[in-house]
């Protein structure tokens, strides 16, 4: 009798040790990188990343060997070179929207559109980088560029991060005025965001580095603090040419808008640099003073399992194969630990709760078409994220909502609306990652551009668009035939969709998208955890907003 | 009762020779001392006294106040400032402090009061123990003719020679004759070599004896000559000595001591490599003779000229205190030498007979100096940034009285340490030497531990080819031009970017991925400066251990895994070359980057930013002119037209609501206008004083120069040279930057010619003939110049 009762008591005792142990949570993976379709995959993805980074290394070389030449021969550091000093020395650096302008402009190359932006560490304070690269069309504001400009700002304002940036530039790109010039989200939004943005506390620094022209001016005159580097910054309204027709002085850029005038009389500028160097120095300092702590990771963390690279064979490039997402989650997340909500529920949608760098996430995952059972978890489970302020990533691959009449009596349409309303209104960090299609209303339920995502990421084999090319072309030519009144045949059939397809095929590529901000950029698939935990390092330093969801229709 | 307890004490007393000496002894025992000295021979009798239970009382300068003497003694006292004379030196404020903290003996080290006669004499007469010998003894052995008849008449063979007044030339050769060859002529009032002549011998002996004569006449006038037997490869070689106060005297072996640098011994060792046995019986027992002929007490070393070729020895003079290199006669022969000079003053007899003294094994010490041997051995000063010691074990002794973060002060002698090992024989030791010197790793400052493995690493130094002139002999060989291999710039590149990350526990996503960058490798330009030469290489960072390193500018890339690895506050650069996995110590701080390996240290500057070295504050426009800075009377012009301002320099006062304000030169000018004269109203901001029109371009020079004399050599050439300004400042960037001196430290005349267009050979020489240092040089070539330009501007 007591012997059994050692022994139950011994196997409490051993079950007591499993139940504090996060051992079985762990996935599971099933993916065997022997395999053929294993072996496709990778070499496929491996093709792909390998397209991504060469396009990257072209837009790395900015204005091109000459423009690069003239610039640096007046002492003036390259753009990026300029970001390194700013930055921490050990600092990763979080560019955002490389592929802005990418193949926008016809022959006119305007690599990162520009304008280089993104979020790195100063005196361990995350700031977002703002930073012409004047070697690009002598730093002219393109649309792209105002465009990319303005989500940098709209990133800092969102999640608190002091702004630099690092001015050179001759303003707005005149031939493309009407484009830069006159709409809301145009030139002028700049100083409206700074103005705004000082008035929330989040410190805007200008650096002049440059000519800082007209409309530019403003930017260091809009600026908490300004520095200006000497016989290199100028800031002026109008230049030596206009004031010269507009008033008949004659006057140099130095004498108009140089560093002494400005640090001297004018009182424009704030701090006085020797050189880009000395600017960039004065800048770290700026940020040292702003009295503000850095966001504390104090967990050291378990990386993953499995290797991320074997993310390349899990994911099918055809996005008509599925793949389960709880592979992607095993190779991006601490430890590879999953905590899944309501598994055998809608289970075409995946939810559950890991950590990433030590701080608790929440996943939304797909793993295929949404059910209504899928939208009702996936809204219950952002509610329970923020109810718990929990950042929520949305891994999204998605077809869309279940169509057909089935799902039409079940009440698809409101209860899609309820995982809607709670993505929209849910005010936790939301990080949305694009790893395979992005289709239709699923693309709103799975938090995408329309629903300010605090940032947002595809991978190279993402595709974007209101419905799959395929699908828009029988739409279209069934509407056609139907209204011309003709049965065609299959030839003729092809001979319309074609170019629909094709059309459809250009247009949801994660370049085109990218190229025009639909994203933060195209990321390979291995440097996930990175990306995003880089992303949510910088969404933690907004605290919770409350949150009030709209009506769920019952 | 008590009668009894003495008779008991007595006789047991008189059973034993080494009771009874105790119980002579009794009345003098010493329980309490003061060191008379600092550094690591301060440390060094301390840490016996300690071990024999003798409390320790030290004295300090102000410069010492955080010494480790100070801390390591029980008690420490204030001496005085840091200059020795007002310290140190002060024997009478240390037999206050002998006094006021009732010590018994006072142990002087070396150095210092170590060899002071009126100071042992006044200890003596305060009723203090000296430790060390009779006042007689240092003042007899303190006096080169009186310590050399002592010599020779207690039979001590020493350097014959000639002093006499009979100077004709039978005379003289006759005395050489007697004397022998080869033979020393030598001027009386010579110096520096001249009027110095050696004949090898007779024949060769009347021809010398004019030469010196002649030359002596013309430089001194004065012609008298004494001769001295010339030894041509000495060898410095001494042998330790002890006596106590009984009349007995033991010898512990010689020591050789004969590498040496400006007179100064470097590297010392016992026994002395190559002796025969009975040569060195024969040392010892003359060293015993003199120690005796002079009633010698303690601890004493008799020096010897050993000739190289014939081991013929002759007495050179006897050092009457414990010497800096006693440690390795204490490794061969198993003794504490201090232990023994306390027991001994305490009236103690020998505690062993020279046949208990046995000889086992061979030891060196190096001394490790803050010196830059490549400059002729110039002594430095200076913190000890950094500083790691070989482990101390039974073989390997560190004697230092410095620590990291203590400084190596101007006042004293630059020794940082005493690095001291035993082996079973001279190879084992020599190889155990350079193995524990590289260990001996000081960044900061510049020392001689390169020389030091240079030195041990030396074919004729490892076969014990030993002489006085062994450093000038060997130049070449010893300082051999070394260039960082591939593997050391690549290790030291990543060093660089290695030891800046945050080593605080952070685990931000930011700091873990650093250097991460989206879809590309962050590429990073590491610049090093060796010796003078930049080195720029390219980093691509992989991922936080991995990165690819070009050093030709992209052309061949180098994939190399490394990481830093912290050990007890040393840093270890772990990388992985072409599968060549290597462990270097680094150190790193704002200025300069460490590598240490077997050969010593490598050193590489690290390039400084100009706004940390140039004034921010100086604008580019409106700054030739001094501008009131409101309105105000000017009460007062400090300067006149064509006066020269430096930066910062008063030029005018103005008096201006109730306050003076003194206006300051904003560059450094030449006075060209002054628009304005005392009580002048002056009105605001716009109106300057005085204008300065020659604006210091010049000046410009010399602060680029510092950081790439290419640029300014160039420049200047450009424009050749348009004024005395910029020569001068052209010369100071060549004297900055670009070496035109010799290894002796003259001028290279031919490369300041090639430099400088305008010199002409006569005027280069006659500036380096004048100059004794660069900087002489600099101004003299500066004032030539000027005439020079001057005449030239004229003729045109």
């Amino acid at each position: 009798m007591l012997r059994k009762f050692d022994i139950i008591l011994k196997d409490t005792k051993v079950i007591k040790k499993y139940l504090h142990t996060n051992s079985a949570n762990i996935i599971k993976s099933q993916c065997d990188t022997k395999s053929s379709i294993y072996k496709k995959n990778y070499e496929q993805m491996y093709g792909l990343v390998s397209t991504l980074r060469m396009h990257t290394d072209d837009i790395l070389q900015g204005g091109g060997n000459k423009a690069i030449k003239r610039h640096t021969s007046k002492g003036k550091l390259l753009v990026r070179d300029r970001i390194t000093l700013l930055l921490d020395n050990d600092s990763a650096f979080l560019e955002l929207s490389t592929f802005a302008g990418f193949e926008m402009y016809g022959k006119d190359k305007i690599n990162a559109g520009g304008i280089i932006t993104g979020i790195g560490k100063i005196f361990g304070i995350d700031c977002m980088v703002v930073a012409n690269d004047a070697t690009v069309k002598g730093g002219t504001y393109y649309p792209i560029t105002v465009k990319k400009h303005l989500r940098a700002q709209e990133i800092a304002q969102e999640n608190r991060l002091p702004c630099i940036y690092l001015v050179d530039s001759g303003g707005a790109n005149l031939p493309n005025q009407a484009e830069v010039f006159p709409d809301k989200n145009h030139f002028g939004r700049i100083f409206y965001n700074q103005a705004n943005m000082s008035g929330e506390g989040i410190a805007q620094i200008a650096v002049v580095l440059g000519s800082c022209t007209a409309g530019g001016a403003y930017v260091p005159a809009m600026a908490d603090e300004s520095i200006i580097v000497k016989q290199q910054g100028t800031i002026f309204l109008a230049g030596p040419p206009l004031v010269k027709a507009a008033t008949g002085e004659e006057v140099t850029a130095e004498e108009l808008g140089g560093a002494d005038l400005h640090c001297i009389n004018s009182g424009v500028t704030d701090h006085y640099a020797l050189n880009d160097e000395h600017a960039l120095f004065l800048a770290r300092q700026t940020i040292k003073n702003l009295n503000k702590k850095p966001i504390s990771f104090e967990y050291e963390t378990e990386s993953p399992k499995y290797d991320a690279e074997e993310l390349y064979g899990i994911i099918d490039t055809d996005l008509k194969k599925s793949f389960d997402v709880r592979e992607i989650i095993a190779r991006v997340f601490d430890g590879s630990e999953f905590d899944e909500f309501k598994k055998k529920y809608g289970e075409t949608l995946v939810c559950g709760f890991t950590k990433l760098y030590g701080k608790t996430v929440g996943i939304i995952g797909n793993n295929g078409v949404l059910f209504s059972e899928s939208a009702l978890k996936g809204a219950h489970f952002v509610q329970l994220c923020t109810q718990r302020n929990i950042p929520l990533i949305f891994l999204q691959n998605i077809t869309g909502f279940m169509v057909g009449r089935q799902a039409e009596a079940g009440g698809i349409a409101k209860n899609g609306a309820k995982l809607v309303t709670a993505v929209a209104c849910t005010h936790v960090p939301k990080i949305t990652l694009i790893i395979g299609g992005s289709y239709g209303a699923g693309n709103y339920g799975m938090c995408g551009r329309s629903y300010s995502p605090r940032f947002l990421y595809m991978w190279p084999n993402a595709r974007i668009a209101v419905m799959g090319g395929a699908q828009a072309a029988g739409v279209l030519s069934q509407v056609a035939m139907n209204s011309k009144g003709e049965k065609w045949t299959q030839q003729q059939i092809d001979e319309f969709e074609k170019p629909i397809r094709d059309l459809f095929e250009h247009q949801s590529s994660p370049y085109y998208s990218s190229a025009r901000l639909w994203d933060d950029g195209i990321i390979d698939p291995k440097d996930t955890r990175k990306v995003l935990g880089l992303s949510l390092a910088a969404a933690l330093n907004h605290e919770r907003k409350s949150t009030n969801f709209g009506i769920f229709r019952m | 009762m008590i009668l009894g307890w003495a008779n008991r004490f007595l006789k047991l007393a008189r059973n034993s020779a080494y009771i009874s000496h105790r119980y002579n002894s009794t009345n003098k025992r010493i329980n309490k001392l003061l060191i008379a000295n600092r550094g690591e021979i301060a440390c060094r009798v301390i840490r016996t006294a300690k071990r024999l239970g003798v409390k320790t009382v030290a004295v300090y300068s102000s410069a010492d106040k955080n010494a480790k003497h100070v801390y390591m003694a029980d008690d420490a006292h204030y001496i005085g400032p840091p200059s020795s004379q007002e310290s140190y030196l002060r024997g009478d404020k240390i037999i206050d402090i002998v006094k006021k903290t009732k010590c018994q003996a006072v142990h002087p080290g070396y150095g210092f009061l170590s060899e002071n006669a009126e100071f042992a004499d006044e200890c003596r007469k305060q009723g203090i123990i000296f430790v060390g010998p009779p006042a007689s003894a240092i003042r007899d052995m303190g006096i080169k003719s009186t310590s050399k008849k002592i010599m020779k008449d207690a039979g001590v063979p020493i350097i014959e020679g000639y002093h006499g007044e009979d100077q004709s030339n039978e005379k003289l050769r006759n005395e050489a004759s007697r004397i022998g060859y080869p033979i020393m002529i030598k001027a009386v009032r010579g110096g520096g070599g001249k009027g110095m002549r050696i004949a090898q011998n007779e024949t060769e002996f009347m021809e010398a004896l004019e030469s010196a004569r002649s030359e002596s006449q013309k430089a001194f006038g004065d012609s008298v000559v004494l001769l001295e037997r010339f030894i041509g490869e000495p060898r410095h070689v001494e042998v330790q000595v002890f006596a106590d106060s009984y009349g007995d005297a033991v010898h512990l072996f010689e020591r050789d001591c004969s590498v040496q640098r400006r007179h100064q011994k470097i590297i010392e060792e016992a026994p002395a490599p190559g002796l025969s046995q009975e040569l060195r019986s024969e040392l010892g027992a003359a060293a015993v003779r003199a120690a005796k002929a002079v009633g010698y007490v303690g601890a004493g070393t008799v020096e010897f000229i050993l000739d190289r070729a014939t081991h013929s020895f002759h007495f050179m003079e006897m050092n009457t205190r414990l010497q800096v290199e006693h440690p390795v006669t204490e490794m061969i022969t198993g003794t504490d030498l201090v232990e023994w000079q306390i027991k001994i003053a305490s009236g103690e007899r020998l505690p062993v007979t020279q046949s208990g003294i046995k000889l086992n094994g061979h030891a060196f010490e190096s001394r490790i100096y803050a010196e830059d041997p490549a400059s002729g051995f110039l002594p430095g000063a200076g913190p000890l940034k950094y500083l790691k010691t070989p482990v101390p074990t039974d073989d390997v002794r560190v004697e230092t009285g410095v620590g990291e973060g203590d400084e190596v002060s101007v006042h004293y002698d630059p020794m940082i340490a005493k690095l001291v090992v035993w082996g079973n024989d001279r190879a084992e030791a020599l190889m155990k030497m350079k193995s524990k010197l590289s260990e001996y790793n000081i960044a900061g400052l510049e020392t001689n531990v390169n020389f030091l493995i240079s030195l041990c690493n030396h074919e004729e130094f490892a076969a014990g080819n030993v002489h006085t002139n062994f450093i000038r002999d060997n130049y070449n060989s010893l300082f051999v031009e070394t260039h960082p291999t591939e593997h050391q710039l690549i290790e030291a590149a990543l060093s660089t970017i290695l030891l800046e990350k945050n080593h605080v526990k952070d685990y931000n996503p930011f700091i873990v991925e650093a250097g991460f960058r989206i879809n590309h490798n962050h590429q990073r330009d590491v610049k090093l400066i060796f010796k003078d030469h930049e080195i720029k290489m390219l980093i691509k960072i992989i991922n936080s251990n991995k990165y690819s390193v070009s050093l030709d500018n992209g052309e061949t890339w180098y994939i190399v895994e490394a990481e830093i690895q912290k050990k007890d506050s040393e840093s270890i650069i772990k990388s992985n070359i072409d599968g060549t996995i290597t462990s270097t110590k680094v150190y790193c701080d704002s200025k300069q980057l460490t590598m240490f390996n077997e050969n010593g240290k490598i050193e590489f500057a690290l390039p400084q930013v100009k706004y940390l070295t140039e004034d921010s504050e100086e604008s580019s426009t409106g700054v030739n002119k001094a501008v009131a800075p409101m309105p105000g009377i000017l009460d007062k012009i400090l300067v006149k037209q064509g006066d020269l301002v430096k930066k910062g320099d008063a030029v005018a006062v103005l008096i201006a609501m109730k306050m003076e304000f003194i206006i300051k030169a904003t560059k450094d000018l030449k006075v060209s206008n002054i628009l304005h004269k005392v009580g002048d109203n002056i009105s605001p901001y716009a109106v300057s004083i005085w204008k300065g029109l020659t604006q210091a371009h010049n000046n410009e020079c010399v602060k680029i120069s510092k950081t790439n004399p290419d640029y300014i050599e160039k420049m200047l050439i450009d424009v050749h040279i348009v004024n005395e300004r910029s020569f001068h400042c052209y010369m100071k960037c060549i004297y900055e930057k670009l070496n035109f001196m010799l290894p002796n430290g003259d001028i290279d005349v031919n490369y300041v010619l090639e430099k400088a267009p305008y010199m002409t050979r006569e005027l280069t020489v006659k500036c380096a003939m004048e100059a004794k240092r660069v900087e002489d040089f600099c101004d003299k070539a500066y004032n030539v110049m000027h005439c020079v330009i001057h005449n030239l501007s004229e003729e045109k």
